[in-house]
């Protein structure tokens, strides 16, 4: 079991006139290898749950267990942790300072104590992994696009060879195929390399066609924790509180409204496409 | 009425090396025309590198074109004297919110444009007030932009620009750095300042759903205009629109791909509503 | 801990001080902060604490909000009394090994401290209750008789509300960049004074260059709103003065002659 959060509280401003919760009472279990999609309105306490579970923001009070250790013992080196539970921040490439590409992204094993020449070796092969060619290895940061800036980014979190890679709106800001790309190679890492991955995202559409279980959080505690169908299936207690389902799921609660017998459930296109096909398979009526 | 006539607009970067010989060029802008009568809602999409925000920066003269000619509301953007007349009636949103805000309250923010213009201090009272209203953000007139949500953030520029009374606005990809509610709020309000106060809005965009209401659409790819038309007819297209690095709200693409398993699905779907009718007729 | 710099930060309210003129209220810091250095003794010491305290209540800023700001300044509190303590000569009342404290450090120090305390929150109620557009044009309409010697008031009066109001913002973004760069191992905190200022390299280096973004940015939104210079604009809130400033400059005048005298006297 990678990471258990037990009763994790975690309050801003304690004590003081502008206290808020930002999380209450949060209790998971995160299994080895899952790909778990956080969603919730701004303001629910996406940011600052994932910021604990890499030890960098310190919980109120509550237990955080890494592997069955206690993240907070006096033993468990958290700096050792955040080589372990990477972190992805929203507009990474805003992170890079060097002067080249390669020197940026091992920036991470340096300060994981790694030797010059594994270093180097963990950055080839993080940049290799992010789809980014060679000649553009040696350049200044700053000559490339937001797009390939970004894959620097989380090259440069890769390269510490974490264990559980968490992405904070990755897509945020990209163009539809930037979009695509990014998250094509964060699935691509996810099955090549088992990682555990969790991605925090403000698009239902991206969220249900990549993971396998779907957290959503609204005002600091845990909303639903499910499948994707599980979850968009309350697609009406989701839009209470700001938030919304695929666009195909409302479309097929609509049809089945009018008596077509589809599966209410789907929740990506591919899926809504089968099930009408079927319907109209199923009715004996032909398609042209 | 024309608002933008643009022929054959080129623009250059050059990127020189340290003895000032040309290294590489990039042509942003390749020959593009464009035409927006007043009042019209267009929207201009493509991919981030296609020229569009290039495009966006000549309307209002932050940028000069290296070739081909512009006139923004009857006047010749070459004329260094019209500058600031054009600048007055084409206003422009940025896309990063915090980097447009010069101003630590929300009203003394929406006033710098009028007291730039040199609009007397009564008149400029009552511009602040009417735009604040007309993106409905007068409440948070004294705040400081600091607490504002992004979707906020960008009102109160919107509302900036409006206090300048433009004939247009055009905005360089308002929303892309803002949540799915923030996006929601700039658009309707946009939308708004359209259909009830007759500003021509110019939309850069690339998310295909913010162009459903636009009256027509230009899309660009390699500094070229490559599609034309109204958001039914560029949404017909799904695979051209891909191959641009485009895509197509999904709903679009759910009638595309039944339409090619045989389902006689009309082209051109925008909404849930039409592909919920268009499905139940078949059915 | 970055949040908290209460320095540069507005906080609406409706107060009296509110309601005056900036240029008022800058004039009246101005003799404030002198004063704090030109009084002595007790009495000094008593009409200094009153007309602070007087104007920290008729500002409306609650009490607990101002004085998050002084945390900020805790290690340079801590310098200065040291310094006052051990270096001031006198008649020692506590020697050990070589250093020695005296009746008059003890005295240097601890007025030192205050006075430092003082002209904090002092400076901070002008910044809370005026906004800092308020405060730049207050500046520039007291400075413009420099323009005749080529002084470009206007550009720097813009250029001190720019950077006021970006302040919070930057703050934010170091924090931020402060974070991300822990999530990848760096530390700021171990190692000697050279290691240290190695590390904030990861920090300041992308920050500089958010600044300058930002800058570029901002350029071109002012100028897409017809910004061209102090020539030509109006304002919004043009600053006139009223009675209530009459009435404020007497009595900071007379604060200002009280402290004076008690130090003559």
């Amino acid at each position: 079991m990678s990471i258990i959060l037990d009763k994790v509280n975690y309050v801003y401003s304690e004590k003081t006139a502008y206290q808020i919760q930002a999380l209450k009472d949060i209790s998971l279990k995160i299994e080895d290898g899952e790909f778990i999609g956080v969603i919730g309105h701004t303001g629910s306490g996406k940011s600052t749950l994932i910021q604990h579970l890499n030890g960098l923001m310190r919980a109120t009070s509550g237990g955080i267990y890494y592997q069955g250790q206690d993240i907070y013992d006096q033993d468990f080196s958290r700096h050792k942790l955040r080589g372990k539970v990477g972190l992805v921040f929203q507009y990474p490439e805003h992170q890079l300072f060097e002067t080249t590409i390669f020197a940026d992204v091992c920036f991470g094993p340096k300060n994981q104590g790694f030797c010059k020449k594994d270093a180097e070796l963990k950055a080839f092969t993080a940049l290799r992994s992010v789809g980014l060619p060679e000649d553009y290895w040696y350049r200044s940061p700053f000559e490339l696009s937001g797009g390939q800036k970004r894959r620097v980014a989380i090259a440069g979190v890769l390269a510490m060879e974490p264990e559980v890679l968490i992405l904070d709106e990755p897509t945020a800001g990209l163009d539809p195929k930037g979009r695509d790309e990014i998250l094509d190679q964060v699935a691509k890492l996810h099955q090549e390399r088992q990682l555990t991955v969790i991605l925090v995202s403000h698009s239902m559409e991206d969220v249900a066609k990549y993971v396998e279980r779907l957290i959503v959080m609204n005002q600091g505690s845990v909303l639903f924790d499910g499948t994707p169908k599980e979850v968009f299936s309350h697609y009406q207690k989701l839009e209470s509180v700001g938030l919304a389902a695929p666009q195909v799921t409302y479309l097929m609660h609509d049809l089945r409204k009018h008596g077509m017998q589809v599966q209410g459930t789907a929740t990506t296109l591919e899926e809504a496409k089968h099930s009408i096909l079927q319907a109209f398979a199923e009715k004996g009526k032909p398609i042209c | 009425m024309k608002f933008i006539e643009a022929r054959k607009l080129i623009h250059e970067y050059i990127r020189r090396d340290e003895e000032g010989n040309v290294e590489s060029i990039l042509t942003a802008l390749d020959e593009v025309d464009l035409d927006v009568k007043q009042g019209e809602f267009v929207a201009i999409l493509g991919h981030n590198g296609s020229g569009k925000s290039t495009l966006a920066k000549h309307l209002n003269v932050l940028l000069r074109p290296g070739g081909g000619t512009l006139w923004v509301d009857g006047k010749d953007a070459e004329d260094a004297d019209n500058l600031w007349a054009i600048r007055q009636n084409a206003g422009m949103v940025f896309q990063n919110p915090d980097n447009q805000i010069i101003a630590s309250v929300v009203e003394e923010d929406v006033a710098f444009g009028p007291e730039n213009i040199g609009v007397p201090t009564d008149e400029i009272w009552k511009r602040v007030e009417k735009s604040l209203k007309s993106v409905g953000m007068i409440q948070y007139r004294e705040h400081s932009p600091n607490k504002l949500s992004g979707g906020q953030k960008q009102r109160v520029a919107i509302a900036g620009v409006m206090a300048m009374e433009p004939k247009c606005i055009i905005l360089d990809e308002p929303t892309a750095m803002l949540d799915p509610n923030g996006r929601r709020e700039v658009l309707e309000a946009v939308e708004r300042l359209n259909k009830e106060k007759g500003v021509t809005i110019i939309l850069i965009t690339h998310y295909m759903e913010e162009v459903i209401c636009a009256d027509r659409v230009y899309v660009m790819d390699n500094g070229k205009v490559v599609m034309q038309g109204t958001p039914r007819g560029i949404f017909s297209q799904v695979d051209t629109l891909k191959d641009y690095r485009l895509d197509v709200p999904q709903i679009t693409l759910l009638a595309y791909e039944l339409r090619k398993e045989g389902l006689q699905i009309p082209e051109g779907i925008l909404t849930r509503q039409e592909l919920v009718e268009a499905i139940c007729r078949l059915y | 801990m970055l949040r908290d710099i209460t320095i540069g930060q507005y906080y609406p309210a409706e107060s009296v001080l509110h309601k005056l003129d900036p240029r008022t209220k800058l004039m009246a810091t101005l003799l404030y902060v002198v004063s704090l250095f030109v009084f002595r003794g007790a009495p000094g010491f008593a009409v200094v604490t009153a007309a602070l305290c007087l104007v920290i209540w008729l500002s409306k800023v609650p009490f607990g909000y101002m004085v998050k700001g002084l945390k900020a300044i805790v290690v340079i509190l801590l310098i200065t009394a040291v310094f006052n303590l051990f270096l001031t000569p006198g008649e020692a009342i506590f020697t050990f090994w070589k250093l020695k404290i005296t009746y008059e450090g003890l005295q240097n120090a601890g007025f030192m401290v205050i006075r430092l305390i003082y002209l904090i929150l002092g400076s901070s109620i002008l910044t809370l209750t005026t906004t800092p557009n308020q405060l730049t044009d207050g500046l520039e309409k007291s400075m413009k008789p420099l323009n005749k010697i080529h002084v470009p008031v206007h550009e720097i009066a813009m250029m001190m509300s720019i950077a006021l109001r970006f302040i919070p913002i930057l703050i934010e973004e170091a924090d931020k960049i402060m974070k991300a760069q822990l999530a990848r191992g760096a530390d700021f905190e171990s190692g000697n004074l050279l290691k240290k200022a190695k590390s904030m390299v990861p920090l300041l280096v992308p920050l500089f260059i958010s600044a300058f973004r930002r800058a570029n940015d901002l350029a071109m939104a002012m100028e897409a709103r017809c910004y061209h210079g102090g020539e030509g604009r109006t304002k919004m809130k043009p600053l006139k003065y009223r009675r209530l400033d009459g009435t404020a400059y007497i009595i900071v005048f007379v604060y200002f002659a009280i402290v004076i005298w008690i130090r003559i006297a």
